[in-house]
């Protein structure tokens, strides 16, 4: 192990480039019929304002294991479509990350060359170290899902190849 | 989808690698077109090729392992574990942010380093579907049980 005076760091950044246009990713990001797709195959619910609601609703397939309706909870920080999202973000499924509280989620939408666009998902994850495994891809083995990886290469098959890879609770499609 | 099984002639055996290629070089010109061992991609080479580039060096994945234990560190930070020179790490870490394996953000005046997985994802997600998956992993996770307890 390394002893270095640099605090651990809690952000997780991701990116990806995706052939699509920013306004095709915001809407995969924003729009339930996209997010059922891809990921966790939740329909995230979006109030596109500050202040706004926001509430990833759980599939069949994880509310046969026993899934509460909501999954994910949070608040809309910052909409400006089709560049920027910023939202808080809780993982209310399990007691333990919901205690953790609320982190706080960024996503970056910039136009690349050739069509490409250029997806940063920024994750500030302070006091989260549950969620911090779960959305690092920690615990896949466990079937929590690939985390932010996992989900950012099944929302770039989607757009790019409009079929779905598959995602956690069966629900394929 | 099934339309009934699919009959295949058998030819002598081929043991050997003259045999094969005397074989396959002997059928029309789509085969011969290989024989000179150069292949021919169907489609263009696509942007796999930095990932695995920037992999191909010791000190690269080094850094990149150095990230998946503390994320978000500065150059400095990241070169104390080197013998190198600054610019010498610098280099290393613009190959690992033009591959995507690394991006970095401004943090006020400091650049923090982090470690953008996806890249390895798309190619992991790319030669193993689904249906494979946990047979990789369960022989990934035996591999790591079996070298711990060694």
């Amino acid at each position: 192990m390394t002893t270095t005076s640099e605090t651990k760091a809690t952000t997780q950044v991701y990116r990806v480039y995706i052939k699509a246009t920013p306004e095709a990713i915001w809407d995969a990001i924003t729009k339930p019929e996209w997010t059922e797709r891809y990921g966790y195959g939740s329909r995230s619910e979006f109030e596109l304002r500050p202040g706004g609601a926001y509430r990833g609703i759980t599939n069949e397939g994880m509310r046969l294991m026993g899934a509460p309706e909501v999954g994910v909870d949070g608040e809309v920080v910052e909409a400006d479509p089709p560049r920027k999202l910023v939202q808080t973000f809780r993982m209310v499924m399990d007691p333990e990350m919901a205690a953790e509280g609320f982190t706080r989620l960024t996503y970056l939408i910039e136009e690349d060359k050739g069509g490409v666009t250029k997806l940063t998902v920024i994750h500030e994850l302070e006091g989260a170290p549950r969620l911090a495994a779960v959305v690092g891809g920690a615990m896949e083995d466990q079937g929590a899902g690939g985390g932010w990886s996992w989900v950012l290469s099944g929302l770039k098959t989607v757009l790019e190849t409009g079929k779905s890879m598959g995602v956690v609770g069966g629900n394929q499609g | 989808m099934n339309q009934g099984p699919i009959e295949i002639e058998m030819g002598p055996p081929i043991s050997t690698v003259a045999d094969w290629t005397e074989l396959t070089c002997q059928r029309g010109s789509a085969a011969t077109l290989t024989c000179d061992l150069i292949v021919t991609y169907p489609a263009p080479v696509t942007d796999d090729d930095p990932v695995f580039k920037a992999l191909a060096d010791r000190t690269r994945r080094f850094l990149l392992d150095r990230l998946l234990v503390d994320d978000g560190r500065t150059l400095t930070g990241l070169g104390s574990e080197l013998e190198m020179t600054r610019f010498g790490v610098m280099k290393h870490l613009r190959v690992l942010e033009s591959a995507g394996l690394v991006v970095s953000r401004r943090s006020g005046r400091e650049k923090l380093h982090y470690l953008n997985p996806v890249p390895i994802r798309l190619i992991h997600d790319r030669w193993i579907d689904k249906y494979s998956e946990r047979q990789v992993s369960a022989l990934a996770k035996l591999k790591t049980e079996l070298e711990e307890t060694a």
